[in-house]
């Protein structure tokens, strides 16, 4: 303590405390958060019959973890039986491949290209069927009719997405993501496969139109303008809690500050 | 001139009848100290003026009523779908009507600024001591207008019956329905019956734009005109005393700068409504029993509530066929409980343990008051903890904590932090006095140096100016109990104080009065400010050879005694 | 009262309809004022006239009242920099000016007839409206700063204490009145009056009792009866066990008949959550068993659990399905639903009621009966359950 107390003056004695504050804070940080999602690498395959194209990409990216047969491993959950519909979410998002386990694989920058991804699709539902990939028609917004799918949302999608289609925190590190990235397509083959630890909602319990109402009312909602100014990110009291002290009241004790200031003197 | 014609007009024709000439005269020449401190009330009471403006446009245009209505207009998602007449002519103000969203949303952040301001100028009030005596009903009056002020917010924002305040509806009344033997009973009083029921909105209104406005007029008007009769205080300075108020006058001083804070309180209201959306119910759609949302949180002033709801852990007894639910009445009661029982009973509770029944017009520097100020932000932490825990899971979202971690850390942290906090606020307000008495001491360093013939250097300083002297002299020491001499050590405790309830009394004494002492006396932090004669300090040139050993000594004897 | 002030302008006169100031003829107490003289131009007015030492001073009698210092001064310090304030001042009254004039143009230009013009009429009036407060804000406080001379004037706070006199004084009339009033000397006056004020006090609290029904023993039981269909809610269609067929599956359900009645899907509201099977853990036991499910109640690896949070009452909705942890977004109250529902975490302290469930002859889900226990928050007369 007294080495400390007797250069507590020295030049950098003020860096020090700040720097020592900073290394604090952030090993703080480290041990609570979880880790974000690694980069992934540009990959390029050409040629060959869908599925069996789609059979060699899958032995290049996948069988490491989903088994050389998309039986599974300890690592990822067997594929069968999931669906084209399941792999063109997955890997049309950028989860698949994931580089990292984690408690959730969250949305990164797509690593095949499309017609890659359709003859993984295509290779994984020849391996057991499974939901299909939705038609452009399946997902089509005409006609669809947001007011129901507001409804719906808030029934059985709100409270993990919330209202706003912003997301929202689970157990045990998971999370469920924003949608303001995902589109049509994703949204239903979302809810028709369930990915990872979201419920499924197969065609028999939401009916492709309904799944079309909430479609419309997602990305209505996410497009439309904010009439009363910046949103703050639609989160809520929270922020606008934020906002009340850090700027309404702030500003307020500037313009007090303002109001009652003497004219310039010499202070000591 | 015209404001004689206006004068002997209008101005005589009204003394006539009222004979006001005097009573005003003395309104006009009335002396109001100035800080900006002290504007924090206003601010206070003029977002209150800006609500009830909002508010009555509001009220021209709100249903208040759970019928259900089909809606049709300008909002077109929601269209042909049920909701009540509540929610529909909600959305009708926000898109139908010219200025609707406008005045909503002044009204929203108008209420959010009042609340913060009520929590600004509560705890300037606390940290400056200006709740002791004569002030301390004033003091009280205070702490009603808070808890007034969390109800109003609370069914003001529950009035559009959306999503987003149903689901807190839905909490206040399984919190009501957990309170032992009368839980059920005041659940069904207040709805009407089972929940939801169609008369909670009805109800709500009536207390939000009638009953609870009401009290606040009435409350508002004791509060000011206290403050008025008994003349407001005023910080240490210059020629300020306990038996004097320095200020300039109401007319027209203190009435342009009150008008300018008044129009800057709308300008910032407005400007927040005109920029940032506020409470878009449109997006959380009309309220259902069955629907919720994720990151659901109250207005953030019943935020700390919501905290107490999050981190308590599942406990309940079911005993002989009844149930204690800890697990809720726990959390919605103690923690408000404590903060608001505490701070009614803290006068009270300073003046027994200090003795100090003296008038105080003079405010402390919190640094005065190093307990006082450690246990308020102890407090103001404990809140703070809880605050935060109510957004547990936008925090955790948005800062990818694990949603448990986050509550585990606030349990642990809602016992930890407000320990830490007073012990580091104790430490730095000790530090800051002892700044302070340094600055007294030495005076102020000039920054020119001198070579004294037998070779030391030495920094010349100059005596502390007059105004900053007023303001570092420590205030008067109270006078010691009877029985024993200045300056003397406790060896032998007066007969009061050596057992049972005065013996506490001693002990809490000691340690609320803690403060570095001034030239060696056993100095506490209250009292009224004097000024600096009594001490002495500061008015010579004292000239200390720096790093020198009589610099070292005289350091070291200025604060030996009294510092732990 | 006579005016015994003589003088031109004499501050503390009343105005009576006598004489003029300036003509009357009043120079010494106790003169009534005659009829007003006419004067000779030269000549000096007559209460001068009459005093041969010249007009009194102020300030002694007969002379005009001591003029009064000015109380502040009239001008600021600095006289050139409080005329560039002036029209600094000046320039933001103005600016306030043109900013209420196109409030009022705004109001009438922007329409409110569609999302975004409501976003664009919100702009232009808080534009508007906060540079008329902003405009006149700046300019009274630079009025305030730089225009009005600065002072700082001291007086006098005498203790709020009020004298020992006034206070006596305050006694005595107070303990006079209370004796005259005879209250305290008449106990049967003043026992009689207590005793009627008793009932007059609790009859506004008499007047509250049919705010609501007493709640009996409605808190103890749900809408939920046998036979009654489970419909998935939104389209409100019911349920075949081969529809809802795929493991991960959950759905908001609700009673037939019910779907429009927020009282009733307040207790209500469920959730069907659909497992693989060997996943549930149950129990054969035909009720609540703590951490198991009651097979019985349950159809083809269907499950279904209140969607009432037992903490206070919020949906308990978000499904994990790789966890099959049921959260509640509200207070993060964690309900295991292979295992009765029961609380894994949070301040919840009872499991997710289960709703007993069969199929009907057309093959449809509905309830067997309703819960065997109440839903919900806890409430005090509520008995150990699970």
């Amino acid at each position: 303590m007294r080495t400390i107390t007797v250069r507590r003056r020295h030049p950098a004695a003020g860096y020090a405390v700040v720097l020592l504050g900073l290394l604090l804070a952030g090993l703080g940080y480290a041990a609570v958060t979880g880790v974000g999602a690694a980069a992934a690498a540009a990959h390029s395959v050409s040629g060959g019959p869908l599925i069996a194209e789609g059979r060699s990409i899958f032995n290049q990216e996948c069988s490491s973890c989903h088994g050389d047969f998309a039986q599974g491993t300890p690592t990822g959950p067997s594929l069968i039986g999931v669906g084209s519909a399941s792999v063109d979410f997955q890997v049309g998002t950028g989860r698949m491949p994931a580089k990292e386990l984690g408690a959730e694989q969250p949305r990164k920058p797509v690593t095949l290209h499309p017609q890659e991804i359709r003859a993984l699709a295509a290779y994984i539902a020849s391996l057991g069927g499974g939901p299909a990939i939705p038609t452009k028609a399946e997902v089509s917004t005409a006609g669809a009719n947001p007011g129901l799918g507001q409804q719906l949302f808030v029934a059985d999608c709100a409270q993990c997405h919330n209202f706003d289609g912003a997301g929202g925190a689970l157990t045990q590190g998971k999370f469920a993501p924003a949608l303001t990235k995902s589109t049509p397509r994703q949204i239903f083959e979302a809810m028709l496969t369930g990915p990872e630890a979201m419920p499924v909602f197969n065609n028999t319990t939401i009916t492709p139109q309904q799944k079309r109402d909430i479609i419309a009312y997602i990305t209505q909602t996410r497009t439309e303008p904010n009439p009363g100014g910046f949103s703050l990110g639609r989160i809520g009291p929270v922020t606008e809690g934020l906002v009340a002290f850090l700027g309404l009241l702030l500003f307020m004790v500037f313009a007090a500050m303002w109001i009652t200031a003497k004219h310039g003197k010499a202070h000591d | 001139m015209s404001i004689d014609r206006a004068l002997s007009g209008t101005g005589s024709w009204l003394d006539d009848r009222f004979r006001g000439a005097k009573g005003f005269r003395a309104v006009l020449r009335k002396l109001y100290p100035d800080h900006w401190t002290f504007l924090l009330g206003e601010v206070a009471l003029y977002s209150f003026v800006i609500l009830l403006l909002t508010g009555t446009f509001l009220a021209l245009f709100f249903k208040p009523s759970m019928t259900e209505v089909v809606y049709h207009g300008v909002y077109t998602k929601l269209d042909g779908l049920k909701m009540s007449e509540a929610y529909a002519s909600t959305l009708k103000i926000s898109f139908d009507v010219r200025g609707g969203l406008l005045m909503r949303q002044i009204h929203h952040w108008a209420a959010l600024l009042f609340v913060a301001a009520i929590l600004a100028h509560m705890l300037r009030i606390f940290f400056t001591g200006a709740y002791r005596k004569p002030r301390e009903v004033n003091w009280l009056i205070g702490l009603v207008l808070f808890t007034l002020a969390l109800l109003e917010g609370l069914f003001g924002y529950s009035l559009p019956d959306d999503l987003l305040s149903g689901a807190g509806l839905r909490i206040t009344q399984g919190v009501l329905q957990s309170i032992p033997v009368v839980g059920t009973y005041l659940s069904f009083f207040l709805f009407g019956g089972q929940y939801p029921g169609h008369s909670i909105i009805p109800r709500f209104y009536i207390l939000h734009v009638l009953l609870i406005p009401g009290f606040f007029l009435a409350l508002i008007g004791a509060h000011i005109f206290i403050m008025y009769h008994q003349k407001h205080t005023q910080m240490p300075s210059k020629g300020r005393t306990n038996t004097n108020v320095v200020g300039a006058p109401a007319w027209p001083y203190f009435a342009v700068k009150t008008t300018a804070l008044f129009l800057f309180v709308f300008a910032a209201t407005t400007l927040a409504s005109t920029f940032v959306q506020i409470n878009p119910i449109w997006i959380y759609g009309p309220y259902n029993p069955l629907a919720i949302s994720a990151g659901s949180q109250p207005d953030f002033y019943v935020g700390f509530l919501e905290g107490s709801l999050r981190i308590m852990p599942a406990w309940q007894w079911v005993i002989f066929g009844h149930t204690f639910a800890f697990n809720v009445f726990i959390p919605a009661l103690l923690p408000l409980g404590i903060i608001m029982t505490a701070a009614a009973l803290w006068p009270f509770l300073e003046q027994w343990i200090t003795g100090d029944r003296r008038e105080h017009h003079i405010n402390d520097r919190p640094r005065n008051a190093p307990t006082r100020t450690a246990l308020g932000l102890a407090a103001v932490s404990f809140y703070g903890v809880l605050w935060a825990e109510g957004a547990n899971d936008v925090i955790a979202q948005h800062f990818n904590i694990s949603l448990f971690l986050v509550t585990w850390i606030a349990r642990v942290a809602v016992f930890v932090v407000p320990v830490l906090a007073y012990i580091i606020t104790k430490r730095i307000c000790l530090g800051l006095q002892i700044k302070d008495l340094h600055l007294l001491e030495h005076g102020v360093e000039t920054g020119i140096i001198r070579q004294l013939p037998s070779g030391e250097f030495i920094e010349e300083t100059r005596p502390v100016s007059d105004e900053a002297l007023a303001k570092l002299a420590r205030p008067a020491p109270l006078p010691l109990p009877a029985g024993r001499a200045d300056g003397e050590e406790e060896d032998v405790p007066p007969p009061g104080a050596r057992r049972g309830v005065g013996r506490v009394k001693a002990r809490l004494n000691k340690v609320l009065t803690e403060s570095v002492p001034v030239n060696g006396h056993g100095a506490n932090g209250q009292g009224d400010g004097h000024g600096p004669a009594e001490h002495g300090a500061g008015a010579e040139h004292v000239r200390a050879a720096i790093g020198s050993p009589e610099h070292e000594a005289q350091d070291a004897d200025g604060h030996s005694g009294g510092q732990e | 009262m006579t005016d015994s002030t003589a003088g031109p302008r004499s501050g503390d006169s009343e105005h009576d309809g006598g004489p003029l100031p300036g003509q009357a003829a009043i120079g010494s107490a106790g003169t009534e004022p005659t009829e007003p003289r006419k004067r000779v131009i030269g000549t000096p007015p007559p209460a001068q006239a009459r005093s041969m030492l010249g007009a009194p001073a102020p300030g002694t009698v007969g002379g005009p009242p001591v003029p009064r210092p000015r109380e502040l001064p009239a001008d600021p310090a600095d006289l050139p920099s409080a005329k560039r304030a002036e029209r600094v001042v000046a320039a933001c009254f103005l600016i306030a000016t043109v900013a209420g004039l196109g409030f009022i143009a705004a109001y009438v230009i922007f329409p409110v007839n569609t999302v975004l013009a409501v976003q664009h009429s919100n702009w232009a009036l808080g534009l508007t409206m906060s540079l008329v407060f902003l405009a006149l804000a700046i300019g009274a406080t630079i009025w305030v700063r730089n225009l009005i001379p600065h002072v700082e004037l001291t007086e006098a706070r005498k203790p709020l204490r009020s004298s020992d006199q006034d206070r006596e004084a305050f006694k005595e009339s107070f303990e006079a009145g209370t004796d005259a009033s005879q209250v305290v000397r008449r106990p049967l006056l003043r026992r009689t009056l207590i005793a009627a004020s008793v009932p007059a006090a609790l009859a506004p609290i008499m007047l509250l009792r049919d705010l609501g029904p007493l709640p009996g023993k409605s808190l103890d039981h749900t809408v939920w009866r046998k036979g009654l269909r489970l419909l998935n809610y939104g389209g409100n269609t019911p349920i075949r066990p081969g529809d809802f067929s795929s493991p991960g599956g959950m759905i908001t359900v609700v009673p037939d008949g019910y779907q429009d009645d927020f009282n009733a899907l307040a207790k209500a509201a469920s959730i069907i959550i659909k497992f693989a099977p060997g996943q549930l853990d149950f129990t054969t036991a035909n009720h609540p068993v703590p951490g198991k499910v009651v097979e019985n109640w349950t159809v083809d690896n269907i499950v279904a659990y209140s969607k009432i949070c037992t903490h206070v009452g919020c949906p308990a909705a978000l499904y994990e399905q790789t966890t099959h942890h049921i959260l509640c977004p509200c207070h993060q109250s964690t309900f295991d639903a292979v295992r009765g529902a029961k609380v894994i975490f949070g301040p919840a302290t009872r499991a997710l009621p289960q709703l007993p469930m069969t199929v009907n002859a057309q093959g449809y889900l509905v309830a067997r009966h309703d819960f065997t226990e109440p839903v919900g928050p806890s409430f005090w007369e509520r008995g150990s359950t699970s």
